[in-house]
C-alpha cells in the first residue's frame, strides 16, 4: 500500500482498516499525531489529507487517497507555520498533548477561512478537546494567526 | 578567598532554610548534606556543580526535578536557578534529571498537616518542621499539591547563586584576579581588562570549588527573569509534535502492548481465553496479570484490536458495586460518635444553633460524584528489562514511588530501576499512582531484552482510573443581622490518602485532613464554626484529584453560605468581605467585585454568582456571569482575582487560573462517574463529556501580591467555579443546585 506523508512516499504492509493514526505513530514513527480516545470524540489525532482536517484515529488508511500533512509536515521548530508561530507568541499550549491536533484544525480552518469570526471558530474547532483549558489562547492565537497570514499574502 | 561556609562539592546543603521543630530522633542524620545524583550518571567531559546545574561542552543544562504537566514548571524552576546563575534564557535545556534524596518535597508534605496554611502558631510550625523531617527521610520526589514553586524557591536559586560563585571563583584564579573584582553576564564571567571566560571553560575548574552553604542571593529589585512572563521553555516542541511524551518514547526492537484489566479495579482474573487472540495478526504474546490481560503486539493498535478479543471471566470486588450502594456507605459514615476529624470548633455551635428558630436557621444536604482525571494522553509507559537493569520511560508525578513498586513487581531492587520522567500530556493527580508503570514492568520481565511500550485505551483508562471519591456533605446555619452567626459543616467521603498510601505500602495515621480541607481551614470569622469529618470505609480505590478536598468542598461551603446570605437579605458578597479575617482574601474579593461590576444592574436573564476560596494558602475570588436562554444557561464570564504572594511568572499564573476555571466547569457541568457491579459506566469522551471551545466563558484574571510566602497556583482556579455557577444560576433563577453535576438538573449551552 502507498501512502504520501509530509511530501515523502511511503510502501506500506498492513491491514487496509489500520487507522491511519496508529500507520504514522507505530509503522512510520511519526509521534506528533497524537492519541486521545480512538472515536473521533477528542480531536488530538487531527491531521490534513488533501488540506482538509481529519480524525486519524477513525480512519482507516486504505481509504486514504490523498497527500496526508501532519504537524511535522505543518511547520519545523527553525521554520513555523503562521499558526504554529501565533500559538508560540499567545504562549498557547500547558500539557500541550492536544496542541498537534488543535493546530492542524485551526490550519484547515484558516485554509480556508483566512478571517474567521468567533462562531467560525466555535464551529471549526469543537471538536478539538483541551483538558488544560486553553482556549481562551486557542481563539486569540487563531485570530492572531489569520492577522499573520493575511499580512504576509497582502 | 571568602567568608561563606563552604562545603564538599559532592554534597550540597538543601535549602538555606533548618529544618524547624524537628522530632528528636534523625535529626543528625538530616542535617547532613545530601549527595548530588548528577555526579552518579555524568558523562565525559561534563560537570554538576550542583544538583541543578550540569555544564558540558554543549552548554548549561538546569535540572528541573518536577513533572511537567502542563502547569509551566520546568519554565519556572529554571528561572529560578538561572535568575542567580545568570545565564541567557534562550540558552537554557532543562532536563528533569535522575531521581535522588536532594531532590525530596517537603512543602508537600507540609501541606497535609492538619492545621491550616495561615496557622502559623508554635504547634502547627512545630508539625511543619517534623513533617519535613519525615518527607526527607521518605524521601518523596512527588510532583502535587501545588507545592513545587513553595519547595524550591529558595533551593533552587540558591543552587543557581553558588555554581555562579564557583565559576567566578574558577575565573578569579585563572585570571589572577580577585573575586570581587569579576562580574557575570550571560554565561559569561568578565574582568575589568575586557577579558572574558565562558562558563563552560570554566566548569571543570568550578567544579573543584568548594560550594558556599548559604550564597547571598539577589534583591527583587534586581530580577530580570522572576516577576516577569517568560516564554515557556517547552512551548516550541509543543507546538512543532517534536515535544516528546511518554507516548511516544521509541527505543529500537520496540514492540507495543496494551491491557485489559477487571473493570471493577483491583479486583481478580478468574480465567481467560486468548485463542482467538492469539491467531491475530502481529500479535506475539499474551501474558497474564495480576487482575487482567495484556497482549504485546509488533503495532499498538493491533494489540488494541485483540486485547478485545480475549474472553474474560471476572472476580466480584470486594467493595460496594453500584454508584446506590457507595454514596450509602459514604451516608452511613456520618455518625456523631465517630468523625473522622474535627479540626475546627469555635464557640459553641450546638448552643448558637439551637438558640434560633425558623426561619433564621438552615439545613442543607449537598452530593459530589466520583469523578475521573482523564487526561488528555492516556496512561502508559515504556519498559526495559536489560543485563538486570529495569529503565522505565513514562510521565510520573511520584516516580520514586513508581521505581519502589516497579522493582518489586520485576523482583529487583529499587538501585536496579532506572527511571526515566517524561513530559505529561496532563497529570491532575492520576500520575501519582503507578499502576500502568508495575504492569509496564511485568510485561519487560514478559519479554526480557526487548522494550516494550504499554498503551491504554481510553477506554481502559476511564474504567481503571483512581477517582476522586464521592462525597456528601451536611451544613446548618444560622444568621442574624444579615450575617451568619454560626456554621456546622459535616463533611463524608472516602480517604484518598489512606487509598493511596496503602498502595505505596505506607500507614495512614491519623485524621485525613483532605476530606474537609476547604471547610475548616477558611479565614471566615464565623463566632461559632464547626467542621466536621467523616471517613467512609475503604471502597473502590480513590486517589488525588487537582484540589483534593477543596475541589467538592467549596462546593459545599460557599454554595451554603450564598443560600444563608439570601435567608439574612445580605449581599453574599459584601457578607463575606464582612466574616474575611485575612487581608489578602479581603483584597481578592474587593478585587472580583470591582473587576465584574458587582452589585451593577444586569439585563433580564441574566445572574451573577461569587464564591471565594483558600486553597493551599492562595486566596482566590471567582464571579461567573450567565445568561439564560431558551436552550440552557450560557457561562458567559468568570472573573478570578488571585493573590499567589509573590508572582514568579504572570502570564504563566494567568494560564493556570484559566486551566483552573475550565477543568473546574468540566467537573461541575459534566463530570460523573457511575458504577455497577463495580465497572464504570463511563468508558469515553462521547459519555464522559468535557467543556469544549465554544462553551468556554471569557476569563479575566488579576494577579495579586500582597508578598511574604510563595505559592503555587496548579489547582487553586479549580474549587471556587462550581459554586460561583451555582450561584449565579440561583441569581438568575432563583434555583438552588445542591448536587453536582449540574446538567442533572439545568441544562448548559
Amino acid at each position: 500500500m502507498k501512502l504520501t506523508v509530509n511530501g515523502k512516499p511511503h510502501e506500506i504492509d498492513v491491514e487496509p482498516e489500520m487507522p491511519l493514526l496508529w500507520v504514522l505513530r507505530d509503522e512510520l514513527n511519526l509521534p506528533g499525531t497524537k492519541f486521545g480516545c480512538g472515536m473521533a470524540q477528542c480531536g488530538a489525532c487531527t491531521v490534513h489529507v488533501d488540506g482538509t482536517a481529519v480524525r486519524s484515529c477513525v480512519t482507516p488508511v486504505g481509504s486514504v487517497t490523498g497527500a496526508v500533512t501532519t504537524v511535522e509536515g505543518l511547520g519545523t521548530p527553525a521554520t513555523l507555520h503562521a499558526v504554529q508561530a501565533a500559538w508560540v507568541e499567545h504562549q498557547v499550549a500547558q500539557c500541550g498533548y492536544c496542541q498537534s491536533g488543535q493546530i492542524m484544525g485551526a490550519a484547515a480552518l484558516l485554509q480556508k477561512n483566512p478571517a474567521p469570526t468567533d462562531a467560525d471558530i466555535d464551529a471549526a474547532m469543537s471538536g478539538n478537546l483541551c483538558r488544560c483549558g486553553a482556549y481562551p489562547r486557542i481563539r486569540a492565537a487563531i485570530h492572531g494567526a489569520a492577522r499573520r497570514i493575511q499580512g504576509v499574502s497582502a | 578567598m571568602s567568608k561563606l561556609a563552604t562545603i564538599a562539592r559532592r554534597s550540597f546543603l538543601i535549602g538555606s532554610a533548618a529544618v524547624v521543630g524537628g522530632v528528636a530522633f534523625g535529626v543528625y542524620k538530616l542535617r547532613q548534606t545530601e549527595a548530588n545524583p548528577l555526579l552518579d550518571e555524568l558523562p565525559p567531559g561534563a560537570t554538576a556543580l550542583t544538583p541543578y546545574v550540569r555544564i558540558d561542552g554543549q552548554g548549561v543544562t538546569l535540572i528541573t526535578p518536577r513533572a511537567e504537566m502542563g502547569q509551566g514548571i520546568h519554565t519556572t524552576l529554571a528561572a529560578l536557578v538561572a535568575e542567580e546563575l545568570d545565564v541567557a534564557w534562550d540558552s537554557i535545556r532543562v532536563e528533569h534529571g535522575p531521581l535522588g534524596a536532594a531532590y525530596y518535597n517537603r512543602a508537600l508534605v507540609e501541606h497535609n498537616i492538619p492545621f491550616s496554611d495561615l496557622d502559623h502558631s508554635v504547634a502547627a510550625q512545630a508539625m511543619r518542621g517534623a513533617m519535613g523531617v519525615t518527607a526527607r527521610l521518605l524521601p518523596m520526589q512527588i510532583t502535587g499539591g501545588s507545592s513545587n514553586v513553595a519547595d524550591l524557591f529558595d533551593r533552587m536559586r540558591v543552587a543557581g547563586a553558588a555554581a555562579r560563585f564557583a565559576l567566578v571563583a574558577a575565573a578569579a584564579q585563572k585570571l589572577g584576579l580577585p573575586a570581587d573584582q569579576l562580574k557575570t553576564d550571560n554565561g559569561y564571567v568578565l574582568a575589568p581588562d575586557g577579558r572574558s571566560l565562558s562558563y563552560l571553560e570554566l566548569a571543570p575548574a568550578a567544579a573543584q570549588i568548594d560550594l558556599p552553604v548559604s550564597p547571598p542571593l539577589k534583591a527583587r529589585e534586581q530580577w530580570r527573569y522572576l516577576g516577569q512572563s517568560m516564554p515557556r521553555l517547552d512551548m516550541v516542541a509543543k507546538c512543532t509534535g517534536t515535544a516528546t511524551f511518554g507516548i511516544d518514547v521509541r527505543l529500537p526492537e520496540m514492540v507495543f502492548a496494551t491491557v485489559r484489566m477487571n473493570p471493577a479495579k483491583g479486583a481478580a482474573l478468574v480465567k481467560f481465553d486468548a485463542t482467538a487472540a492469539q491467531a491475530m495478526r502481529g500479535v506475539l504474546k499474551v501474558v497474564e496479570l495480576p487482575g487482567g490481560v495484556a497482549v504485546i503486539a509488533n503495532n499498538t493498535w493491533r494489540a488494541f484490536q485483540a486485547v478485545q478479543a480475549v474472553q474474560c471471566d471476572w472476580a466480584e470486588p470486594g467493595y460496594p458495586g453500584s454508584t446506590a450502594a457507595m454514596m450509602e456507605s459514604i451516608v452511613a459514615s456520618m455518625t456523631e460518635t465517630k468523625p473522622d476529624s474535627r479540626l475546627r470548633d469555635d464557640g459553641n455551635v450546638d448552643q448558637a444553633l439551637a438558640g434560633g428558630t425558623e426561619p433564621t436557621v438552615l439545613e442543607a444536604e449537598y452530593r459530589v460524584p466520583f469523578l475521573a482525571h482523564a487526561t488528555m494522553e492516556p496512561m502508559n509507559a515504556v519498559a526495559l528489562l536489560k543485563d538486570g537493569q529495569l529503565d522505565i520511560w513514562a510521565g510520573l508525578q511520584n516516580p520514586t514511588g513508581a521505581r519502589d513498586l516497579a522493582a518489586k513487581a520485576a523482583g529487583l531492587d529499587p538501585s536496579q530501576v532506572h527511571v526515566h520522567v517524561t513530559l505529561m500530556g496532563g497529570g491532575f493527580g492520576r500520575r501519582l499512582e503507578a499502576d500502568y508503570v508495575v504492569q509496564a514492568a511485568q510485561l519487560a520481565v514478559a519479554m526480557a531484552g526487548q522494550p516494550v511500550k504499554l498503551t491504554w485505551r481510553r477506554e481502559e483508562d476511564m474504567a481503571q482510573d483512581f477517582y476522586r471519591p464521592a462525597a456528601v456533605a451536611r451544613l446548618r446555619g444560622a444568621t442574624a443581622d444579615k450575617q451568619i452567626r454560626a456554621l456546622d459543616v459535616q463533611v463524608a467521603s472516602l480517604s484518598v490518602v489512606e487509598s493511596n498510601l496503602g498502595r505505596l505500602g505506607l500507614p495512614a495515621l491519623g485524621p485525613d485532613a483532605k476530606i474537609i480541607e476547604g471547610v475548616y481551614d477558611q479565614p471566615y470569622g464565623i463566632a461559632h464554626y464547626r467542621a466536621t469529618a467523616y471517613r467512609a470505609p475503604a471502597g473502590r480505590p480513590v486517589s488525588y484529584t487537582r484540589s483534593v478536598g477543596n475541589s467538592y468542598n467549596a462546593f459545599f461551603i460557599e454554595s451554603f453560605i450564598d443560600e444563608l446570605a439570601a435567608q439574612a437579605g445580605a449581599d453574599p458578597l459584601a457578607m463575606r468581605l464582612a466574616l474575611l479575617t485575612h487581608e489578602p482574601s479581603r483584597q481578592v474579593l474587593s478585587a472580583v467585585a470591582a473587576m465584574s461590576g458587582w452589585g451593577q444592574p444586569l439585563a433580564a436573564g441574566r445572574g451573577r454568582g461569587v464564591a471565594f476560596h483558600l486553597c493551599r494558602g492562595v486566596p482566590v475570588a471567582q464571579v461567573v456571569e450567565i445568561a439564560t436562554t431558551k436552550e440552557g444557561v450560557k457561562i458567559d464570564k468568570v472573573f478570578v482575582a488571585v493573590d499567589v504572594g509573590t508572582a514568579l511568572d504572570p502570564r504563566n499564573i494567568e494560564a493556570q487560573q484559566q486551566s483552573g476555571v475550565i477543568f473546574g466547569l468540566s467537573a461541575a457541568l459534566y463530570g460523573e462517574i457511575g458504577f455497577a457491579q463495580g465497572a464504570a459506566e463511563q468508558s469515553n469522551f462521547h459519555d464522559y463529556p468535557v467543556l469544549r471551545l465554544q462553551q468556554a466563558p471569557q476569563i479575566v484574571v488579576k494577579v495579586l501580591e500582597s508578598g511574604g510566602h510563595i505559592r503555587g497556583v496548579g489547582e487553586t482556579g479549580v474549587p471556587p467555579v462550581a459554586p460561583a455557577l451555582a450561584n449565579a444560576i440561583f441569581q438568575a433563577t432563583g434555583k438552588r443546585i445542591r448536587e453536582l453535576p449540574l446538567r442533572k438538573h439545568m441544562a448548559f449551552v
